[in-house]
């Protein structure tokens, strides 16, 4: 266990993640210039959604039905689960514990790739781990909408918000960037000819190098701006900064337990772990923002961002893969 | 030449309000706007957005009775959750009738 938390801690993505804050804590002034950042996000949610696209049309119904199952099962509980104890526990207020329950209830797309990254490496030093299943970032675009929509409808309704529509709420999540470009990309993927897909997978391809240095690069400004929130950790408080680190493990164990229950590979249930135990701070932040003005984003950009994010990145992802293969 | 003395109403807002902010503007009666990205700080601290502190910066050219009508609107609907801040300046301009 301890090599494992020691190899992932040593990995490229990881050491430039924490450089990434280093340099925030310095001071320094250095920042990725915003669209580059932009770009990278698209060329990874592209290539994440080709290949799934492309493996997704490999995988039989039948094997991919109990996945897609539990997934929406996770992305429907993840959100109650964290609402309540943030409400109940946490005592925080209708708005706050909607808020932060939309952003655990949704997914990052970066903890799912740095999750593959890692158990693909993992893979390959170790022949007896089972390939990872391929349609998997199908289950990301599922996992993405349903959470931040049931918290949201449970803050809306608890503070009597009936009049405000979900409409204009609905089509701004399901039309972000990541749906776009990650549903786009399966479709794309889905249908593409095999022989296009030869192309441009030595560019697309999560194995390549291209991507996986581009991913170090993005996660260094992923850790300029965890960095940047760090200084909100103290006005956050202990309860949230036990959450954040808890409830993640929490989720992940749920879904280990589900995604063995349906047949997952340890390393499909690793990644739907990390997938489950993520929050979101692209999609959710916005469409909170629009919906719950009063509740305090310092909460939960903080615990998504600085707390929850770096967590995952560095300690989650190693133990949900031991727990994934003590539960096999 | 002719010219007429209009007010120049400045928006400086959270980005996630844009879509908002302009629909609203407009349907109160704003004929155009200019759109700007800006940073900044105010009052209340730095807070939200996935790159911190990006806000926009929205003027539109009114007569005197819009500009109230819109200052009113944004200090209704945004003011107590949301950065915002809404200022009236005066503008002279030509073709006084282009924005009325």
């Amino acid at each position: 266990m301890k090599e494992i938390l020691q190899a992932n801690l040593l990995s490229p993505i990881v050491l430039c993640f924490l450089l990434g804050i280093v340099a925030k804590l310095i001071r320094s002034e250095f920042a990725l210039p915003k669209d580059i950042y932009m770009g990278i996000s698209i060329y990874l949610l592209l290539g994440l959604g080709l290949k799934g696209g492309v493996e997704l049309s490999h995988a039989s119904f039948s094997a991919i039905a109990g996945p897609i199952g539990i997934t929406l099962l996770l992305g429907c509980i993840t959100p109650i689960s964290a609402y309540l104890i943030l409400r109940k526990l946490g005592r925080f207020t209708v708005s706050d514990a909607a808020a932060i329950a939309a952003h655990y209830g949704s997914v990052s797309a970066v903890t799912f790739i740095a999750a593959q990254v890692f158990v693909t490496h993992m893979m390959a030093n170790d022949p007896s781990i089972p390939p990872l299943e391929g349609y998997l970032p199908t289950l990301l675009t599922l996992l993405e909408s349903p959470g931040i929509h049931i918290a949201l409808a449970i803050g809306a309704l608890k503070t009597a918000k009936k009049g405000q529509s979900i409409l204009p709420v609905l089509h701004e999540v399901l039309t972000g960037r990541t749906m776009v470009l990650l549903v786009g990309g399966l479709f794309v993927g889905y249908f593409m000819d095999p022989k296009g897909w030869q192309v441009v997978s030595p560019f697309f391809d999560s194995s390549s190098a291209i991507f996986k240095g581009l991913l170090c690069i993005f996660l260094l400004e992923m850790g300029v701006v965890a960095g940047s929130r760090m200084g909100d950790l103290r006005k956050v408080g202990p309860f949230l900064l036990a959450f954040g680190t808890l409830v993640p493990l929490l989720h992940g164990a749920l879904a280990i337990v589900l995604g063995n229950w349906v047949g997952l590979s340890i390393g499909g249930c690793t990644v739907l772990a990390a997938m489950a135990a993520s929050a979101s701070y692209i999609a959710a932040p916005p469409a909170v923002r629009v919906t719950l003005p009063d509740a305090n984003p310092s909460y939960y950009l903080t615990a998504a961002l600085a707390i929850t994010f770096p967590f995952n990145v560095t300690l989650g992802i190693p133990i949900f893969f031991e727990l994934a293969k003590l539960l096999a | 030449m002719k010219l007429t003395t209009l007010k120049l109403v400045t928006i400086v807002a959270e980005a996630v309000l844009q879509d908002q902010i302009i629909d609203g503007i407009q349907a109160l009666g704003a004929k155009g706007f200019t759109l700007m990205s800006s940073e900044g700080q105010g009052s209340r601290g730095r807070r939200t957005g996935e790159i911190p502190g990006v806000n926009i910066r929205i003027e539109t050219l009114v007569s005197t009775e819009l500009a109230e009508k819109i200052i009113s609107y944004i200090s209704e609907n945004y003011f107590e959750h949301y950065a915002v801040i809404c200022f009236l300046t005066d503008a002279q301009v030509l073709r006084g009738e282009k924005y009325c």
